[in-house]
C-alpha cells in the first residue's frame, strides 16, 4: 500500500479524482443529505439525519421525502425548470447559428489569421463575467447607450424597455456562451478535410447540399459537444437572469437562490437541486451511451 | 486565338489554351497549352511542385486559371462551376465520404443529379458488378480495404458517366503488388468504357506503362508531350532523359573533319552517330551498352567502346546492374540476364569492354 503511495505515476493519474471525490462528490453528498432532511429554524436550518434524543437516549433517524413531494406537487417550481430549459434551447439553437459559420470561418483562414481570430474570440474572458453582464445592462437600459443613440437619430420618439425582460436574458446568455460553441466547433472543423468539399461539388453539388449533406453530417460530434457546453451550464445560469432578467419569466436557478437565501428552506432548495440535476443527467446520459454505441459500431 | 490552335481545339477533346496561375508570388503554372484527344490516357508527370496538380484542380473547377482558357468538347467551361462540368475527378486520398456506406457514395453523384430513383439504383448496381463491390453496399467506407476504398471512388466517379475523369495519383496509396494489378484493371477499364482519363502522378513508371501520352512538367511548365517510347528516346532535353529511367550523358564535341563523328572528353573515345548534328551532349540509356569481360588479346577498336573496371555490381534477376568507371568518368550498363549472355561472371574491379551502336545514341 505505501509502495503505490510512492508512486509518482499513481499520484499524477489519481490527483484530478481526489479533487473530483473533494470538491464535487461530497458536496453532492452533503446538498443530497439536506434535501431528504426535515426543515427547521435554527442554524442549520435543518434538523439532522441522525439524532440522538436526549430524553430517553435513542437513536432518531430524521428522513422524509416530503421536500421532494413539496416540489413536484408545487407546479410553479416546474415551470421555472421549463423556462430554464426553454431559455437553454433558445440559446443554444441561437449560439449554434451564429457559432457555426463564425466557427467555419476561423478554421479555414490561413495560420496567421486563424490564431488573431482565436485570441480575439477568447479576450472576453480576460474580463470578470459578472462586469461584461453588467456592461449590458448599461448598453441596454432606459437612459442606456443603444436607446440614446436611437433617439438621437430619431429612430425611436421614447426609450424602449429592453432590459429586465427574457428577450435581454437570451442575448446575455448567447454573448456569454457564445464562445463555449465556437471553440469546440472549431476543434472539429479545423480537422475537417476540405476535399471532401471538392469531392462533393465535383459530384454536382451546390453550396447548399454540399453544407447538408457532407459538411454538417461530418461536423456533427463537434455540433453535439458545443451544444452541450452551451446548454448544460444555460439550465441552471443564475446571475444572467437575475442582472439582464425581469418578472416576466423566473428561472430555476434564480428559484434555488431564493429558497436557499429569502425562504431559508434548504432542505427544499436542495431537492430543487438535486431534481434539476437528475433530469439533466439522466437523458445525458443515455444519450451518451447511444451516441458512443453508434460510434463504436462506426 | 491564332487559325492553327482553332485546328489542334477541333481535333482535340480536352483543349487547354495558354493557361497561367499563380498563388501568392509562386507561379504554378506558366502559359501552358495542351491538347489532349478523345479516348486518350493521358498522364502529366513531374515532381512535387511542379504544377501538374494544380493543372488539374483548374480542369475539375476548383480552382480558377489567372488567364487563359480551358475547352472541353468544344465548349469553353473556363468560367463553369465545378458542379456542372461534365467531369470527374478521382482523389489521391479518394475523399470518400466517411458518413455514407458504399451504395451511398456511389449514388450520391446521381443524386445530386436528381435522376429518377429507379435509375439510380440501376446504375449504382451496375458500377457495383463492373467493380466487383458486391456485398459491400452496406459497409462503411473505413470498413474497407484500401483496394476496395479505391474502386468506390473509382465507381463514384464513373456511375456519372463522365465525358473525362481525372485521376489525382490514382494508385499511390496502394502497397505494390496491389498497384500493378491495379494498373492493369484501370487501362482495361479505360479500353471498355472509351472515356478519356487524364492520370497525373510523380511516378514514371506508372506514366510509362499506363498512358497513351504523357506530358513532362516541371515549375510551371509543359517540358515534352508525347508517348511513352518517344520520350524515354527522344527526351527534349537532360532533365526529362534523367527524370525517365537512367541516363548516361555523356558530353561531346562535334568533329570538324569526319561528318557523324564525334570525340568525347569524358570518355576519351571517338563516337560515331547515326545523325548529325551540333551536339555538346548526348544520351545513351544503360541497357544499349554491351558489356564482356576483357580479354588482353583481343583488341578493341577505339569508335564507340571503351575499356572500363566495375565499380558495382547489383544483381536484380531478370538483369544486373553495372557502374563501370573509364577515364576517370561514370556510367551505367544494365544486362539481361538470359542464359546466352555471358555477363554473369562479372564481378567487382573486373577490367570490361563496352560497345554501343551508332543508333544507340541520341543527340541532346
Amino acid at each position: 500500500m505505501i509502495s503505490i503511495l510512492k508512486n509518482f505515476k499513481f499520484w499524477f493519474v489519481f490527483t484530478p479524482y481526489f479533487w473530483l471525490v473533494a470538491f464535487f462528490f461530497i458536496p453532492l453528498a452533503i446538498i443530497m443529505k439536506i434535501s431528504l432532511s426535515v426543515s427547521e429554524w435554527g442554524m442549520p436550518p435543518y434538523k439532522d439525519i441522525l439524532a440522538i434524543d436526549e430524553v430517553t437516549g435513542n437513536l432518531i433517524i430524521n428522513i422524509t421525502s416530503s421536500n421532494y413531494t413539496f416540489i413536484f406537487s408545487d407546479f410553479f417550481y416546474l415551470q421555472s425548470y421549463l423556462n430554464s430549459l426553454s431559455l437553454a434551447f433558445t440559446s443554444t439553437l441561437i449560439c449554434l447559428i451564429i457559432g457555426y459559420p463564425i466557427a467555419f470561418y476561423v478554421a479555414k483562414s490561413k495560420p496567421k489569421t486563424r490564431n488573431l481570430l482565436l485570441i480575439l474570440l477568447v479576450i472576453p474572458f480576460w474580463t470578470s463575467f459578472l462586469l461584461r453582464v453588467y456592461a449590458w445592462k448599461v448598453l441596454l437600459q432606459g437612459n442606456g447607450i443603444l436607446n440614446t443613440i436611437l433617439m438621437k437619430f430619431g429612430i425611436i420618439a421614447e426609450p424602449l424597455s429592453l432590459l429586465h425582460n427574457h428577450y435581454a436574458v437570451i442575448l446575455g446568455v448567447v454573448y456569454t456562451y457564445l464562445p463555449f460553441m465556437i471553440l469546440p466547433l472549431y476543434g472539429y472543423l479545423v480537422k475537417f478535410d476540405l476535399r471532401f468539399i471538392d469531392a462533393a461539388h465535383d459530384l454536382g453539388s451546390r453550396n447548399i447540399n454540399t453544407f447538408f449533406k457532407v459538411i454538417l453530417p461530418l461536423s456533427l460530434p463537434g455540433i453535439i459537444a458545443g451544444c452541450m457546453l452551451v446548454f448544460i451550464p444555460v439550465v441552471g445560469e443564475f446571475v444572467i437572469p437575475e442582472l439582464l432578467g425581469g418578472s416576466d419569466k423566473l428561472y430555476f436557478g434564480k428559484i434555488i437562490w431564493d429558497e436557499f437565501f429569502v425562504n431559508r428552506d434548504w432542505p427544499v432548495a436542495s431537492a430543487l437541486a438535486m431534481s434539476g440535476i437528475l433530469f439533466l443527467i439522466i437523458p445525458i446520459v443515455i444519450f451518451q451511451i447511444s451516441y458512443s454505441r453508434y460510434n463504436f459500431k462506426k | 486565338m491564332g487559325r492553327s490552335n482553332i485546328s489542334i481545339m477541333k481535333d482535340s477533346f480536352l483543349y487547354i489554351e495558354n493557361v497561367s496561375k499563380s498563388f501568392d508570388d509562386v507561379k504554378a503554372l506558366d502559359n501552358v497549352s495542351l491538347a489532349i484527344k478523345k479516348s486518350e490516357l493521358f498522364s502529366l508527370l513531374g515532381s512535387s511542385g511542379c504544377g501538374k496538380s494544380t493543372l488539374l484542380r483548374i480542369i475539375a473547377g476548383f480552382e480558377k486559371p489567372d488567364s487563359g482558357k480551358i475547352f472541353l468538347d468544344g465548349e469553353d467551361i473556363t468560367d463553369l462551376p465545378a458542379y456542372k462540368r461534365p467531369l470527374n475527378i478521382m482523389f489521391q486520398s479518394y475523399a470518400l465520404f466517411p458518413h455514407l456506406n458504399v451504395f451511398n457514395n456511389i449514388s450520391f453523384g446521381l443524386k445530386e443529379d436528381r435522376l429518377d430513383k429507379n435509375e439510380i439504383i440501376s446504375r449504382t448496381e451496375e458500377m457495383i458488378n463492373l467493380l466487383e463491390l458486391n456485398g459491400l453496399e452496406k459497409r462503411k467506407v473505413d470498413e474497407i480495404s484500401g483496394g476496395q476504398q479505391q474502386r468506390v471512388a473509382l465507381a463514384r466517379c464513373l456511375v456519372k458517366k463522365p465525358k473525362l475523369l481525372l485521376l489525382d495519383e490514382p494508385l499511390a496509396a496502394l502497397d505494390k503488388k496491389l498497384r500493378i494489378q491495379t494498373q492493369f484493371q484501370l487501362v482495361n477499364l479505360q479500353y471498355k468504357l472509351g472515356i478519356t482519363f487524364i492520370i497525373v502522378t510523380h511516378d514514371q513508371e506508372e506514366a510509362m506503362s499506363l498512358s497513351d501520352r504523357m506530358a513532362i512538367m516541371q515549375e510551371g511548365n509543359i517540358l515534352q508531350i508525347g508517348n511513352p517510347v518517344e520520350i524515354y528516346e527522344k527526351p527534349n532535353n537532360e532533365y526529362i532523359a534523367k527524370f525517365i529511367g537512367t541516363a548516361n550523358i555523356i558530353s561531346i564535341e562535334n568533329n570538324q573533319k569526319k561528318k557523324n563523328f564525334f570525340t568525347s572528353p569524358d570518355l576519351n573515345v571517338e563516337i560515331e552517330t547515326s545523325i548529325n548534328k551540333i551536339s555538346t551532349k548526348c544520351l545513351i540509356r544503360p541497357e544499349k551498352i554491351h558489356i564482356m569481360k576483357s580479354t588482353i588479346d583481343k583488341k578493341i577498336s577505339s569508335v564507340n567502346s571503351c575499356k572500363g573496371y566495375v565499380k558495382e555490381v547489383a544483381y536484380l534477376g531478370s538483369y544486373t546492374k553495372y557502374l563501370i568507371e573509364s577515364n576517370n568518368f561514370h556510367f551505367y550498363v544494365f544486362q539481361t540476364n538470359n542464359f546466352i549472355s555471358e555477363n554473369l561472371n562479372i564481378k567487382w574491379d573486373d577490367v570490361v569492354d563496352c560497345s554501343w551502336d551508332k543508333e544507340a545514341i541520341f543527340l541532346l
